[in-house]
């Protein structure tokens, strides 16, 4: 039983056991859209972006097993509509300013609305008050931006071995906050470490070396995201 | 027959949707053969004249005359657009949405560093549009029929949008032309 079948959208595809939907969908050229899982790190399943069914029932591809037999359907008008929503939810819930911000062009949720064609979210943008952390010398914390994907609090455990954010509050309360202190600037961040690249989004960035590719030939800029996947190229 | 009419207006935005409508280059000379411009900032007549095809929005609602004009523009047009980012979302000046009314005054007329003022008073002349509590993009002050984002969108895409929208075709731009920065 270590491969067996599965099917995506009718297509048969093969599957190896241990490997969750999304890896076995990505292996055959199909691309699951994703926000908070990030290759090399655990699965997570926080922000639910690749729901699909499995025979029948919503789960979250990055997280659920593939097993012999399983139907998954990726691409129904209920699944992608039901994605949509979350993504729209994204945008209102913080304060995403893509006019101005660094990261634009090479943002995944940014590019996650492109792709998903989202021209206005369906939802009233909410405006909440959120911190920005300047005080480490090279690192920058923009709360307005972050999605709660905790790919920094995983990359900084499980890759950098640090520990150097975690999660406080609960429900719409809900942030990244930093172990050791308040600001960035009292804990062990460093500009090298991992997590700062982890962060989909303009929510961790490096200072001074913003805007420095050019419009037009960022990662977004000519081919939705996840294209890599579904033409085959290495990522 | 006579040509549709397209009326545009900038709300609380910075003209830069108006800058790229002109930056389509010598395809305004196309487009004059295809509409009859109304109200706009780009022939300065002031109110809608007649029942148009398109009114093309730009800016969020700041001020109550804002939301005048965007309740003359749904009144007079069969299709609205809400053009550029502070239309879309209210945009950069939605910035003060994070800031009480009150403070952001304060600030701009009392407290800022730069401000000379020794009345110590907030202007409150009845010539002053007074300013809503917070801006709001258009969708949330009248229905709204289309949305193009973009910092501003670009030329191409507004005039991928228009000539859609006088060919009553869907408005179905491609990836590259829809951008929010
Ligand atoms: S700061 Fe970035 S990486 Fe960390 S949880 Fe927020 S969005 Fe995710
Ligand atoms: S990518 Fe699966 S839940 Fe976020």
């Amino acid at each position: 039983m270590s491969q067996f079948t599965i099917t995506i959208d009718g297509r048969e595809v093969e599957a190896k056991a241990g490997q969750t939907i999304l890896e076995a969908a990505e292996e055959a050229g199909i691309y699951i859209p994703r926000l908070c899982h990030k290759p090399g790190l655990e699965p997570f399943g926080g922000c639910r972006v690749c729901t699909v069914t499995a025979n029948g029932r919503p789960c979250s591809a990055c997280t659920q097993p593939a097993a012999p037999g399983m139907i998954v359907m990726n691409e129904t008008e209920q699944v992608k509509d039901f994605r949509k929503t979350l993504v729209e939810m994204m945008f209102v819930e913080g304060n995403h300013f893509c006019m101005f911000c660094e990261k634009s062009g090479n943002c995944e949720l940014q590019a996650m609305g492109y792709r998903m064609g989202i021209d206005v979210p369906r939802f009233p943008f909410l405006f909440p008050k959120r911190n920005v952390d300047a005080s480490h010398p090279d690192i920058l914390v923009d709360h307005n931006r972050c999605i709660l994907c905790a790919r920094c609090i995983r990359t900084s455990r499980d890759v950098d071995g640090k520990q150097v954010f975690d999660f406080v509050g609960r429900g719409a309360n809900k942030r990244v906050a930093v172990r050791s202190g308040t600001r960035l600037a009292d804990s062990d961040a460093d500009v090298s470490d991992a997590a700062v690249e982890a962060c989909p989004v303009g929510a961790l960035l490096k200072k001074r070396v913003g805007y420095a590719t050019p419009i037009g030939e960022r990662l977004y800029d000519k081919a939705p995201i996840g294209s890599e996947i579904e033409n085959g190229e290495e990522s | 027959m006579a040509k549709p009419r397209i009326a545009t207006t900038s709300l609380c935005g910075c003209f830069g949707c108006h800058m790229s409508l002109l930056d389509i280059d010598e395809r305004i000379l196309q487009l004059a053969e295809l509409v009859d411009f109304d109200r706009s900032p780009i022939d300065d007549i002031k109110h809608i004249s007649q029942r148009c095809r398109i009114g093309l929005i730009e800016g969020g609602c700041a001020n109550e005359e804002n939301v005048e004009v965007i309740r003359e523009f749904r009144r007079n047009c069969d299709i609205l657009v809400s053009v550029g980012d502070c239309a879309t979302t209210g945009g950069l000046p939605a910035l003060r949405n994070l800031v009480p009314l009150k403070e952001c005054l304060e600030e701009a007329y009392i407290h800022g560093p730069s401000v000379h003022n020794p009345s110590g008073e907030i202007p409150n002349d009845e010539e002053i549009p007074l300013l809503l509590n917070k801006v709001y993009p258009a969708h949330e002050v009248v229905k709204v029929d289309y949305h193009l984002p973009g910092c501003p969108p670009s030329a191409d895409a507004l005039w991928a949008a228009i000539n859609a929208l006088l060919a009553e075709e869907p408005l179905e731009l491609p990836y590259q032309l829809i951008k929010y920065d």
